[in-house]
């Protein structure tokens, strides 16, 4: 009978990815609930350091999977090693967070052992000894409770930011760290890689910026960005982009907030023309205080934010100019 | 260069979502439908690569008959022909697995050198088909590609990696690649286009041309219930003409909020 919750633990060049410890908290929610075990893979080569870092939390063992073949990230290695991995330890949960990386191997891994994948979860309930996730549909518009009608083990991944990796429990005394083992010998790695970079020089690190007006689709032409640009200026605010805005590049790449570009959690974050789509907000839902400007009242965007205009754009950011340079000439 | 391209027709993106008398989707009276969008990107990269380098683009879609309308906007694009998943036995295909099963099935006679499918559909999300047929056909993959250069025998493929960063990667042929949105500038059908596709074959496949019975298309994961998210925050909705709501929204960051 399958028992267990396996982790998987990502990291990149023997640096671990924090949004690991964000599965970790559900991981750890799931089987205090469910009273299984917990215990961590991570993939590699040269990975002691990032296994003593998971090991330091609250979990009953931390397996570290070592290989020639994985010291670079590919989905035939890491496909092959966790079927391994998974089929020796027959767990009932395999959680993983809900990365660029997963979504590269894990349909594979789920796929090859005949087994379900339920992906980008934002929650997860425990009722008996049933566990049902919940994702969204729709971008974000509509939330399910899923329940898995296959035999385990069953995978689930996390999305960014429906936990707090700061909530990943520790341990009381370190996790014993061991080696598993396993054989890529007739695995053949059928993807070539070249160096990972970055495509935009970051001129600009929006992570350190107190106040950010970032501009959605709703400004519909490069020429309105100017009138948001003037708004910016006048708060002394940083400007900021959803990707649609960067793809046409109407702004600089190195602008973009979201999961393809850069997370921020500034002071104020103004949203303005953005639906809230949830590729852009798990860039900036942890901002201090969200403002959204949109003409459509049911956009997602609101769901998040602290304060709303519903209106037009084109009237209430000049409108919003105007007022901050009227106070400004006040003061002076 | 033979390209497969799998789409799927979903409600629009504007669309006003309602959740449907039984708790368990939306209500899809008076919905409008339209290609997921990264799978529009996936054909738009077909077609140009076809262009480039001539070749075939065949079309594959599983859906109910509205998804005909769909198809023939791809073929009118310019894909060459479609293969039409369509039989009330593919209802109940609602999990990624279920319809890879089918999607696998379909292609085993066809050849290719690339399938293309979108990262994730605009509905469900799940962002796993491309993937699990991947896996199926024994293909070698990658995800989120945001350019693709055929090589000999090879395809020399761009990620895209979080935070701004990406990698080049280089896979043998055939290989299955899932396109991210923006890849390149989606056209519109032409009138020409609209007129030629009428002549183009969208063949018709059953469950059982297929050799799948209704138990092997069950899906593993069901949605119990639907629903619109909690809202967690309270929004403050300031109204008023823009001057005024504008006023009343900067003396609330100023002395409510505090920041600025």
């Amino acid at each position: 009978m399958s028992q267990g919750i396996l982790l998987f633990i990502e990291q990149r060049d023997g640096v671990l990815n924090r949004t690991s410890f964000e599965a970790m908290v559900a991981a750890q929610g799931i089987a205090s609930a469910t009273g299984e075990k917990l215990s961590a893979a991570v993939l590699g080569k040269a990975i002691d350091a990032v296994a003593a870092e998971v090991a330091a939390k609250k979990v009953d063992a931390v397996h570290t999977v070592e290989d020639d073949k994985l010291s670079e990230y590919t989905p035939d290695g890491y496909v092959a090693a966790l079927k391994q991995v998974v089929a020796k330890l027959d767990p009932r949960f395999v959680i993983l967070s809900h990365t660029y990386q997963v979504r590269d191997f894990a349909p594979r891994l789920a796929a090859s052992l005949g087994k379900t994948f339920v992906t980008d979860c934002v929650g997860f309930r425990v009722e008996g000894n049933e566990v049902a996730f919940t994702r969204q549909i729709f971008q974000g518009k509509i939330n399910t409770d899923v329940r898995v009608v296959a035999e385990p083990p069953i995978l689930a991944s996390f999305q960014a930011g429906a936990y707090r990796a700061d909530k990943a429990e520790a341990g009381d005394s370190p996790a014993p760290i061991a080696a598993f083992a396993i054989d890529l010998t007739d695995v053949q790695i059928r993807t070539q890689l070249e160096p990972k970079f970055q495509e935009a020089k970051q001129a600009v690190d929006l992570s350190q910026a107190p106040l950010i007006v970032a501009v959605g689709r709703g400004i519909k032409s490069q020429e309105n960005i100017e009138m948001v640009q003037k708004l910016a200026q006048a708060m002394g605010a940083e400007i900021a982009a959803s990707r649609p805005i960067c793809d046409n590049e109407w702004l600089p790449m190195d602008r973009q907030i979201g999961s393809s570009g850069q997370t921020v959690s500034p002071k104020l974050y103004l949203a303005v023309g953005i639906s809230g789509a949830i590729q852009h907000v798990v860039g900036m839902k942890n901002s201090q205080t969200i403002v959204a400007i949109n003409k459509d009242g049911e956009a997602p965007i609101f769901d998040i934010a602290d304060y709303g205009i519903v209106g037009d754009l084109f009237d209430i950011v000049p409108a919003l100019t105007a007022e901050i340079n009227r106070i400004k000439n006040e003061g002076s | 260069m033979n390209i497969v391209v799998c789409l799927k027709q979903v409600p629009k993106k504007d669309s006003i979502l309602r959740i449907g008398a039984d708790g368990k989707w939306i209500d899809e009276r008076d919905i409008s439908y339209e290609m997921s969008e990264a799978d529009a990107y996936a054909l738009e990269e077909a077609l140009r690569q076809k262009e480039k380098h001539g070749g075939e683009v065949v079309v594959v879609s599983l859906g109910p008959e509205r998804a005909r309308q769909s198809i023939k906007e791809a073929l009118a694009k310019g894909a060459d022909r479609a293969i039409h998943l369509f039989d009330s036995v593919f209802d109940t295909a609602t999990d990624s697995a279920a319809v890879a099963r089918a999607i696998s099935a379909a292609l085993k006679d066809e050849k290719y050198d690339l399938i293309l499918t979108g990262l994730q559909s605009d509905d469900y999300g799940f962002a796993q088909v491309g993937l699990i047929v991947a896996e199926q056909l024994a293909l070698p993959s990658a995800t989120i590609v945001m350019e693709v250069q055929p090589e000999e025998g090879a395809v020399r493929v761009k990620r895209e990696l979080e935070s701004g960063w990406f990698q080049w990667v280089r896979l043998p042929m055939p290989a299955l690649l899932t396109i991210q949105s923006g890849i390149n500038q989606l056209r519109y059908a032409t009138l020409k286009g609209i007129m030629a596709a009428k002549k183009k074959e969208i063949r018709e496949v059953k469950a059982a041309d297929l050799g799948l019975s209704a138990d092997q298309l069950k899906p593993a994961q069901v949605i119990e219930r639907a629903y619109l998210p909690e809202k967690t925050k309270r929004t403050e909705f300031i109204e008023g003409k823009p001057a005024e709501a504008a006023a009343k929204l900067v003396e609330k960051l100023r002395f409510d909020a505090r920041v600025i």
